[in-house]
């Protein structure tokens, strides 16, 4: 890939970030809500302090974060502050920021999403691949349909579902939470069991959830390279059934599905951020779930923008290393 | 010469019925996603005309009761019928749906075809916003956007509103790549060459040949649509006091219900939303196949 290429992407990446920053910046300053009146209004509301000492506590506010400067103003203001990756404070857990906030439910987030993701997309792409084979036994065949009439539900309905059953009923897993009531975290091995235990569930739900698209798109893939000479040639040269499903059907069938999981990977974390609420994980969702019941703005926006800014440059970064995968692109 | 008049009657086409009938035994996928559409919409249909639909809000019935013979699906702790809840949500999710799906098609028609027709500078403006908006993921400037909003503001029609303003890219897309292609072939030139004007070969040309594709658009857009709303709503980000099947699954989960017991109360919308979007999803998988011929050899 050429130098070119390569400037030419990063600087549709700049222009991704900046579209998405101006939107999160603009959308809630056109909005008639004030978020900071009104999550101390909420408070005085519970009791604490009279509505004139709010108006002081509004107009404090108001200079420190600098929102009564002109418009414009802030709008560079907060360009820049993104560009150092300061997202704010959290208004409701006072002295913390919102990039610690992320910061600390981060790696449980990671961790759940890239299990499950690498997960569904080998079981799924191998399922999807296999159902479009013709020489593929019926049986292995027939695995696929349940994923592929699945594809369109949600992770986080499977997810109450697996709670009925599994939970609810067979009493099999726990409930939600990351581990026990009343067992203190530690580096022990017991400990690790536990939050295994309870990460069961969530895993479960986005793996299931996740398979059907992969299976549904490698199908098609496979259908169309069936087609193709070389696969043919291959076949009336007398190669091995594996040979031929291995090297010259699944590679070159996954090569869009690379590109695949690239464009899925927004709708993916989101999913993932659903399940994490449901179940009470302390990721990002649960951090998200809490800013929306609390109206802690600066944490949803904080949140939304880190998301986007981490899925646009994935998305280059599989773009990047694709002619790694493809030696067509190297190549050429 | 004779002989063959006579054998020709023999080939007669089966009629139209028939054919439609055996093109839908092929595309099962199509098939299954219909019935469980028809299903869905007699259930809400006859819903509608036989249960009370103010039984579907708080406050309504004695809360908290399971499923019995006076209330077949349970009630809730808010005090709904759960019954009445799923008619009335089903009915509002379909109307979400419908019209979030129908703008989002419109718009993205209209732009395809400004784009695509007219070419120049607009084609590079409206591509390129496509282009910059389609990594951003949609959903979560939903969220802004709907946390944005004054919550005693929010409504069924502002939740179409919010799915609506970050859906109408993909139909833009595909739209301007099939104008694209539909505008260099002959039965177009023939048109302007005959002195047929712009929006005579729009809407007399190259339209009519569009509708497939502007069909499995929709069914595209009602599906994102309905999945849009659904995740704003399981956040309590939708209009928190009606039905909708995200906001009764978010409020059982702030109560606990499965810790309390109460497991009727998360498992009906649950189970609804799941029969509503694998519906969507099918008949979608089964548009696809008759818009998009190469996936048509997959049997």
């Amino acid at each position: 890939m050429s130098l070119k290429k390569v400037i030419e992407r990063l600087l549709f990446l700049i222009l991704v970030i900046w579209a998405a920053s101006t939107i999160t910046f603009f959308i809630p300053r056109i909005s008639p809500k004030n978020p900071i009146r009104e999550r101390f209004a909420a408070l005085a509301r519970t009791g604490g302090f009279s509505p004139g000492d709010m108006e002081k506590i509004v107009a404090s506010f108001n200079t420190k974060f600098g929102l009564d400067k002109p418009l414009i103003e802030q709008y560079f203001d907060y360009v820049a502050s993104i560009a150092r990756f300061d997202l704010g404070i959290s208004l409701n857990q006072y002295p913390k920021t919102v990039a610690e906030l992320i910061m600390e439910s981060l790696p449980w987030t990671i961790t759940l999403l890239l299990v499950t993701t690498v997960l569904s997309f080998v079981i799924g792409n191998l399922l999807g691949a296999v159902a479009a084979w013709p020489r593929a036994p019926a049986w292995l065949r027939a695995i696929a349909t349940p994923f592929v009439l699945l594809q369109g539900v949600p992770p986080v309905l499977l997810g109450i579902l697996l709670l009925f059953f599994l939970g609810f009923k067979l009493k099999l897993l726990p409930l939600g939470s990351a581990y026990s009531t009343g067992v203190v975290p530690d580096w022990s091995f017991s400990f690790f069991l536990d939050v295994v235990k309870h990460q069961i569930m969530p895993a479960l739900s986005l793996t299931l959830g996740f398979i059907g698209g992969w299976v549904l798109s490698m199908r098609g893939m496979g259908v169309t390279i069936q087609g193709e000479d070389y696969v043919n040639f291959a076949e009336h040269k007398g190669l091995p059934g594996t040979r031929i499903f291995r090297d010259y059907y699944l590679r070159n069938a996954l090569l869009p599905q690379v590109t695949g999981l690239a464009l899925a990977l927004g709708g993916l974390v989101f999913a993932g951020l659903l399940v994490e609420g449901l179940y009470g994980l302390p990721g990002l969702g649960s951090v998200l779930n809490a800013a929306i019941q609390s109206n802690d703005f600066l944490v949803i926006y904080g949140i939304v923008l880190f998301i986007t800014i981490t899925v646009a440059t994935l998305m280059v970064v599989v773009e990047l290393l694709y002619p790694l995968l493809d030696p067509r692109i190297r190549e050429s | 010469m004779a002989t063959i008049a006579v054998s020709q009657p023999q080939l007669r086409q089966p009629s139209k019925l028939t054919l439609m009938l055996r093109y839908l035994r092929r595309n099962k996928s199509m098939v299954f996603g219909l019935l469980i559409l028809l299903f869905l919409v007699g259930f809400t249909v006859i819903g509608l005309l036989t249960v009370d639909t103010k039984d579907a809000y708080p406050l309504s019935v004695r809360g908290k009761q399971e499923p019995s013979l006076k209330y077949p699906l349970g009630t809730d702790f808010f005090g709904r019928d759960m019954l009445a809840a799923m008619v009335v949500g089903m009915w509002q999710t379909a109307l979400i749906g419908v019209l979030a799906g129908g703008l989002g098609t419109l718009i993205g028609v209209v732009l395809g075809f400004i784009s695509a027709y007219f070419g120049g500078i607009l084609d590079a403006l409206i591509k390129g916003i496509c282009q910059i908006l389609t990594p951003i993921p949609a959903f979560l400037i939903q969220v802004v956007l709907a946390g944005s909003l004054d919550k005693r503001s929010v409504t069924i029609y502002t939740m179409a509103f919010v799915v609506v303003l970050l859906a109408w890219m993909a139909p833009t897309l595909v739209i301007r790549s099939q104008v694209l292609s539909m505008k260099e072939r002959q039965f177009v030139s023939v048109a302007k060459l005959s002195g047929v004007g712009d929006l005579g070969i729009i809407f007399g040309e190259i339209l009519p040949n569009l509708l497939p594709f502007i069909v499995a658009a929709f069914v595209g857009q009602v599906f994102v649509a309905v999945f849009g709303s659904f995740y704003l709503s399981v956040l309590g980000l939708g209009p928190l006091r009606e039905p909708l099947m995200g906001n009764l699954i978010w409020a059982a989960q702030g109560q606990s219900a499965f810790f309390n017991g109460w497991w009727w109360w998360p498992i009906w919308p649950s189970l609804a939303m799941v029969l509503i979007l694998s519906s969507l999803a099918l008949i979608n998988m089964g548009m696809d196949e008759i818009a998009n011929p190469r996936v048509r050899r997959s049997e």
